[in-house]
């Protein structure tokens, strides 16, 4: 805030300065290759020269992991030159801006926000989608018009990473197979160790919460859940997934069974006390157990401490989890050297041994599963979720757009967690609010 | 032409650095672009008309009222020190230092500084606990009746030590045979600052005023950094950001940044009209 000229110039030039920064890099265009004018069949067109990579994992630039691969990528290859592994920390914001401009890597991960219409314009189709799905798994998403932009790689599954000890002291040896009951063990967790978070929200991060959304589709076990959200005008009512997720979200935070002052909470911190014992469980994909059991021997605890839980809603007498790919690898399509690019893509899935390393599922077809995940594969049905029907593929984000709730923003469950503590809406006024901007979108959407 | 010459580097520098961009804001304030898509539809008036009509834009507005109403706080506290230190004082300097010395402090250090100590069961619960005033004690950013009290304090004790020097200034500015004069008179201390300070001054407390309500509107550091905008303390600048790199609406937020500078315009003519450069008359 504040008064004096300085200070107001400054604090504008943040706001401005960060819309003028995306301005500046506006324009560029044309130059580089071509879709489909260069051969990239690694057998054939001998993958050789400099090669441009970006990723979002930085803590593996850092630690050398990287530097690994690309030696054993170049005793594949012997031809290639330089390979170049950018690591970059916020990945989403600034691979977005770099692709105003045609300079964005050979290969790189499609950000989130590209929406399927979009992958065109920016990187090389790798083959007709159905072919790729043969071999691949979770190639869909980042598909358009029977084509396929990237792969996955690494297949997460959708579950909660949970303290066993913590559970195990209250009592609680089953996983819950409704909220209600998952409600009641967390109370029991309560109890039994008084000053603990039953369930952890990492709300001041923020992002942590979108993983919720990624429940969708594994509650009632329905592959087409979200493109069914595309025609429903009330997708928060009859115990629909999203009413079920959100409900759960309402309830646990209303009945105190979270951390007591949401906005002071810590991601680094939270996987600490997690292998600690001060967390009870945190909804977290699987991609999360790694790191906390890095924790949790950095702690000196052994790494068995951290459990894997179902969402704790089962259908038809069975958990159900979604699996889906994370970020999938492409080719940047004004690339000079696409060849090499296919080759660090087919070589990085098939030799590197990345998913395993990551406790991930393989987005090979007849991959193998991690051994910490073994256990949890077995308890539940895998539900892959089902791409949008050819011509719809934004359809969804587009009614999500302009609902104005961004079911994958952190702001939307942000916003339920206020009202659960401030009981600012109930929770059927959550849902009524929901219902009535998202059947709106719809309308306006399909209307034109 | 030499001195042309020289003339064109800042100039170009200038037109590639900062009106381009701009120009390029107000374009893309009038599509509907997403920050990344080659195709930008224009959309005509309907992201401004967004700005003021949906509601959750509208609660920035709100939330910009308690960093207005604590720069009049902010002020009240500065003239005061200032008055106080520019009588005689014992260690005049020091007390001009400390009260100085947040606003040297860099905006993300003074976030994680406070983060930590009015998180609950931190230094500033510790505090009141030792003095025995438990029953104040509450969630300072977690209840969201006071979160928007505390950012607003953070931002008080930030920028008072700013007000300070400027209000100090313009006190010393005030001859001080004027001061004896008016001791000889049998003026006290309040009659001194009452008749002769708070005259001399009121430009630079005029310019504060109305500074003060662009300045709240462009909160940003303090709450991005301890809160990110959560538990209903989002203000204008956050939003903006939000809308652009969480949420792609760049349409959206480029409206969201030209109101802002509009605002600011406005304000910096009204200013000028209000506060003319004249000099103060004390006779």
């Amino acid at each position: 805030m504040l008064l004096t000229r300085m200070t107001r110039a400054t604090v504008v030039m943040a706001g401005t300065a960060a819309m003028v920064a995306l301005a500046a890099c506006g324009g560029g265009g044309g130059g580089g290759g071509e879709p489909g004018a260069q051969d990239m069949d690694p057998e054939t067109c001998g993958p050789a020269g400099d090669l441009t990579v970006l990723t979002w994992r930085t803590d593996l630039v850092e630690d050398g992991t990287f530097d690994a691969y690309v030696a054993d990528f170049k005793e594949a290859y012997p031809e290639i030159g330089d390979v170049d592994i950018q690591g970059i920390t916020d990945y989403e914001g600034e691979v977005k801006t770099r692709m105003s401009t045609d300079d964005y890597g050979d290969v790189l991960a499609i950000p989130g926000s590209v929406s399927p219409d979009q992958l065109s314009q920016f990187f090389e189709p790798l083959g007709e989608l159905s072919e790729m799905q043969t071999q691949y798994r979770w190639v869909e998403p980042e598909s358009f018009e029977g084509l396929s932009y990237g792969i996955p790689v690494v297949g997460n599954v959708m579950g909660a990473v949970y303290n066993v000890e913590v559970f195990e002291s209250a009592g609680v040896t089953d996983f819950a197979t409704t909220p209600e009951e998952f409600l009641t063990d967390l109370e029991a967790v309560k109890a039994a160790n008084p000053g603990i978070a039953p369930l952890y929200t990492n709300y001041k991060d923020g992002w942590p919460l979108t993983a919720w959304q990624s429940y969708v589709g594994g509650v009632s076990g329905d592959p087409e859940f979200t493109n069914g959200m595309t025609t429903d005008e009330a997708p928060w009512s009859g115990g629909s997934d999203m009413e079920v997720i959100d409900g759960l979200l309402y309830d646990v935070v209303a009945q105190g069974l979270t951390e007591a002052d949401p906005t002071t909470t810590n991601w680094e911190q939270s996987k600490q006390m997690l292998a600690t014992g001060q967390i009870g469980v945190m909804m977290l994909g699987s991609w999360a157990i790694p790191q906390m059991q890095d924790a949790a021997e950095a702690a000196g605890e052994s790494r068995d401490i951290i459990g894997y839980m179902p969402f704790p809603v089962q259908t038809d007498g069975t958990f159900h989890a979604v699996a889906g790919g994370d970020y999938n690898l492409a080719i940047n399509v004004h690339s000079s050297n696409k060849c090499a690019a296919r080759a660090w893509i087919d070589w990085f899935n098939h030799e590197s041994g990345f998913s395993e390393s990551q406790i991930g599922l393989s987005p090979l077809v007849d991959g193998p599963v991690p051994e910490s995940l073994q256990a949890f594969i077995e308890d539940v049905e895998l539900v892959e979720m089902a791409a949008a029907p050819e011509g719809q593929e934004s359809l969804f984000s587009d009614i999500d757009t302009e609902s104005g709730i961004l079911t994958t923003s952190p702001d939307y469950r942000m916003k339920i967690v206020d009202d659960a503590r401030s009981g600012a809406r109930t929770k059927q006024q959550v849902f009524d609010d929901l219902n009535a901007a998202w059947g709106e979108a719809v309308q306006a959407v399909s209307a034109g | 032409m030499v001195p042309y010459l020289f003339v064109l580097a800042p100039i170009a520098l200038l037109v590639t650095f900062t009106y381009v961009p701009v120009a390029n804001m107000f374009a893309y304030s009038v599509t509907d672009w997403d920050g990344l898509d080659r195709v930008k539809n224009f959309v005509g008036l309907a992201n401004y008309v967004d700005v003021f009509t949906e509601p959750d834009n509208l609660r920035v507005f709100v939330v910009s009222l308690y960093y207005l109403g604590a720069s009049f706080v902010q002020m009240a506290l500065a003239l005061y020190f200032a008055t106080v230190l520019s009588f005689r004082v014992r260690l005049k300097n020091l007390w001009k230092g400390i009260l100085f010395f947040p606003y040297l402090i860099n905006g993300v250090a003074i976030g994680l500084i406070f983060l930590n100590f009015i998180r609950p069961g931190g230094g500033l619960d510790s505090a009141l606990l030792a003095v025995g005033l438990e029953s104040v004690i509450r969630q300072w950013t977690g209840d969201p009746e006071v979160i928007n009290y505390t950012l607003a304090a953070v931002s008080v004790w930030r920028y008072m030590g700013l007000n300070f020097v400027m209000f100090l200034g313009a006190i010393a500015s005030v001859p001080g045979e004027i001061y004896e004069a008016a001791e000889l008179d049998g003026a006290n201390r309040w009659h001194q600052f009452r008749h002769l300070i708070l005259p001399s001054i009121k430009p630079i407390v005029g310019l504060s005023f109305i500074l003060a309500i662009s300045g709240s509107l462009s909160v940003f550091e303090v709450p991005y950094i301890m809160t990110n905008g959560g538990n209903g303390s989002e203000t204008f600048v956050i939003r903006t950001i939000k809308m652009a790199f969480e949420n792609n609406k760049v349409g959206l937020a480029s409206a969201m940044a030209v109101v802002l500078l509009a605002i600011v315009l406005v304000v910096t003519c009204v200013q000028r009209r209000l506060v003319p450069e004249e000099k103060v008359d004390l006779t």
